[in-house]
């Protein structure tokens, strides 16, 4: 029996806090005539524990999603440049001195973020926003670890775009620094909303769900109305 | 109230205050200079892989390009000193300006001796030390610290530079920049004529002619190094190069990334000292070659740190420096590299912290001009500081159960139903607003989503499963 032709690796944060973003990550990737796996029992790719130097766990999360992800078939894509450069730089590194460094690569050379695949295929679908004024973010570990700007910038084509004063600088989220380092985390963040309420932007969008949370969760507590969006729910046909 | 003890008690103290203004506006400032520089050299980044090829080079022969460089040096006449430690750098310091009955002397900026506290050392042997860098000249006015690696008094504006010349200088206040440089250098061109030995950092030597090389904006190294009778230079042991060629790259990419300036005002050679019947120069030119600690990194996971030719553009580059400030540190060397060379100099206790400052956004690595590698030497250390069981409890244990949870996709799939139910009391509307504990991080200054009703898995199992 033939299997899908890509598997989504959703993202904890996606799985549990977004569920919306992997749906519409989903319905963007059929829009390119593919079909979609869902490998069973995945959960967190092990970067919180990454980061914060617990490497003896992160490598036991590691490897639960590596034995997930080894046994199926095709690109594996990933709505989080985040996440995806966990899979794709970090995991071989982790790994370089063990049994699974044969795995690891394999996964890695699998592995590809959401944007940088809906671009590099012949039916790429378009956001449409129809009213919205988009500010977007590039998130850190997308455009410095992977390189991705261009991706999001022609998926955006058709959308309506405010410039953004410093798009590519840090929100200030990090990850678990958010929560050990909260005032310097709050500082970044603020000159960050600033700019993001003086840009004129009706919607904040961007491609990974951490770094929108932690942005989306500040404009709330300032009783702002701009609205934040994954990148993937702008691909929906009809969502406009 | 005593002063905060750990980089985030600094660092919250700082953010927000007119301290933390001052710091944002300039380093964006020198950020914008170094983009612009960079953008305007057509071989920028070739000369930073050339700059990076050349550091790396020096490090990997660093014995004998050292033993080169204190042969040919001593040829010129040059007295070359090797200091294990701070302690035995000042303390050589000291002896050679007794050797020489020095009692005044003049500095220009150099960050290794903040690093061996030189300045506290010669003051309790009652040498008047005299910094004449106009920001070190301020921050020694102040009784302050140096809060960036270049621009010592980045965290002043200039109305406070104006008010301090006012209160220590007993002059009418200004706060034009020019008239506050002319003030400076009235008071300190006395004692430049007056000073018996003058005391400098390098910023490269070089090891086929024994020459060390100065670069200042302001022409107070070239003072300090020529117009007393006994020259001083202080180097930490990596800052070597072994040909002029290797350092006119360095140069090439040094002042761009620092300042945005293709060079510094002034590039200052001293190939020893005066000979005969030259007009000017020092009758004795001493350099002190620094380890203290630098051998210990160089044969650790982060010897590459010591590449950094200290332009401080990844200090201008980091959101978090930019948030608070070389201060929030607490040590010398500030931002993404001293974050690096702290811990690596003078050990993880206390300072396993600094690795920490950091979202790993990698704005350093892109700018640093010989492209060290600093997020992933942060995330070595941080693994360092794990291991040796520094994290706060909550983390390593709350880390630990979440693993066995991830790993279990029966404890996940339960986990996930039990956020969703717990979190349905303490939240509105779909958003949390206080959380207790450590999650009071998160919802101290922004809400924090309900999780899922219904998780992206059990979507996918009602909707595709097959």
């Amino acid at each position: 029996m033939q299997g899908p032709d890509i598997q989504l690796f959703v993202t904890c944060l996606v799985d549990t806090m977004a569920p919306e973003v992997g749906r519409a990550s989903v319905n963007a990737l059929e829009a390119t005539g593919r079909t979609v796996g869902f490998p069973e029992g995945q959960s967190c790719c092990g970067q919180p524990a990454f980061n914060v130097g617990l490497w003896d766990m992160a490598r036991e999360m590691a490897a639960h999603t590596l034995d997930v992800l080894d046994g199926t078939e095709g690109p594996i894509v990933v709505p989080s440049g985040s996440c995806a450069e966990m899979l794709i730089h970090h995991y071989p590194a982790l790994f370089a001195e063990t049994d699974r460094k044969e795995q690891a690569s394999r996964v890695s050379e699998r592995t590809v973020e959401l944007t940088r695949y809906l671009t590099s295929q012949p039916e790429a679908p378009a956001a449409s926003c129809d009213g919205c004024e988009v500010a977007y973010h590039y998130s850190c570990h997308g455009l410095r670890g992977l390189g991705l700007a261009e991706t999001a910038d022609q998926l955006l084509e058709g959308v309506d775009r405010v410039e953004l004063e410093g798009d590519t600088e840090c929100c200030g989220f990090g990850g678990l620094f958010s929560v050990e380092m909260p005032s310097v985390s709050t500082a970044i963040m603020d000159d960050k909303l600033d700019k993001v309420e003086t840009s004129g932007a009706t919607m904040l969008v961007g491609s990974d769900v951490s770094c929108l949370m932690h942005m989306e969760g500040g404009l709330r507590r300032r009783g702002s109305d701009i609205e934040v969006k994954h990148i993937a729910e702008l691909l929906e046909p009809g969502d406009a | 109230m005593p002063e905060p003890v750990t980089f985030l008690g600094r660092a919250t103290a700082l953010v927000g205050t007119h301290e933390a203004s001052a710091i944002e506006m300039g380093a964006r400032t020198l950020l914008k200079k170094r983009d612009r520089a960079a953008a305007e050299f057509p071989v920028m980044e070739e000369m930073r892989d050339r700059a990076r090829a050349i550091r790396l080079h020096a490090l990997s022969n660093l014995d004998r390009l050292l033993g080169h460089f204190a042969d040919r040096a001593e040829e010129a006449g040059v007295n070359v000193h090797f200091a294990a430690d701070a302690e035995e750098a000042s303390a050589t310091v000291a002896r050679i300006l007794e050797e020489t009955g020095s009692r005044l002397v003049v500095k220009s900026k150099s960050m290794v001796s903040e690093e061996i506290e030189l300045n506290e050392h010669l003051e309790a042997s009652e040498i008047e030390v005299v910094e004449t860098d106009l920001g070190e000249f301020i921050v020694q006015l102040a009784g302050d610290t140096p809060s960036h690696i270049i621009a010592p008094v980045l965290h002043m504006m200039r109305q406070d530079v104006g008010r301090l010349f006012e209160e220590k200088l007993g002059v009418a206040y200004t706060e034009d920049p020019t008239e506050l440089n002319q003030i400076a250098r009235e008071h300190l061109r006395e004692k430049f004529l007056q000073a018996d030995a003058g005391i400098s950092g390098v910023n490269i030597a070089v090891a086929e002619t024994g020459s060390v090389i100065l670069v200042t904006n302001e022409g107070n190294g070239r003072l300090t190094t020529t117009a007393p009778r006994v020259h001083i230079a202080l180097m930490g042991m990596e800052r070597i190069v072994s040909r002029w060629e290797d350092a006119a790259v360095v140069l090439e990419v040094l002042a761009r990334s620092a300042t945005g300036q293709r060079l510094s005002v002034y590039t200052n050679v001293v190939t020893g000292p005066r000979r005969e019947g030259e007009p000017d120069g020092p009758e004795q030119v001493h350099v002190v070659v620094i380890d203290n600690g630098r051998s210990e990194v160089l044969a650790g996971g982060t010897a590459e740190i010591l590449a950094c030719i200290r332009c401080g553009a990844c200090l201008n580059a980091c959101p978090v420096f930019r948030s608070v400030g070389g201060h929030a540190y607490g040590t010398v060397y500030s931002g993404p590299v001293g974050s690096v060379v702290t811990p690596g100099l003078h050990g993880m206790e206390p300072w396993w912290e600094l690795p920490y400052a950091s979202t790993l956004c990698g704005a350093c690595e892109e700018v640093c001009p010989v492209r060290i590698q600093i997020p992933s030497m942060l995330l070595q250390l941080r693994a360092q500081a794990a291991e040796g069981g520094r994290l706060p409890g909550w983390l390593e244990k709350g880390m630990s159960r979440y693993t066995q949870t991830a790993v279990s996709p029966k404890k996940w799939a339960r986990a996930k139903r039990w956020a969703s139910l717990l979190s349905a009391p303490i939240s509105s509307k779909g958003w949390i607003r206080h959380l207790p504990g450590p999650g009071r991080g998160w919802t101290d200054s922004r809400d924090l989503p309900r999780p899922a009703k219904e998780s992206f898995t059990d979507w996918w199992r009602s909707n595709r499963g097959s």
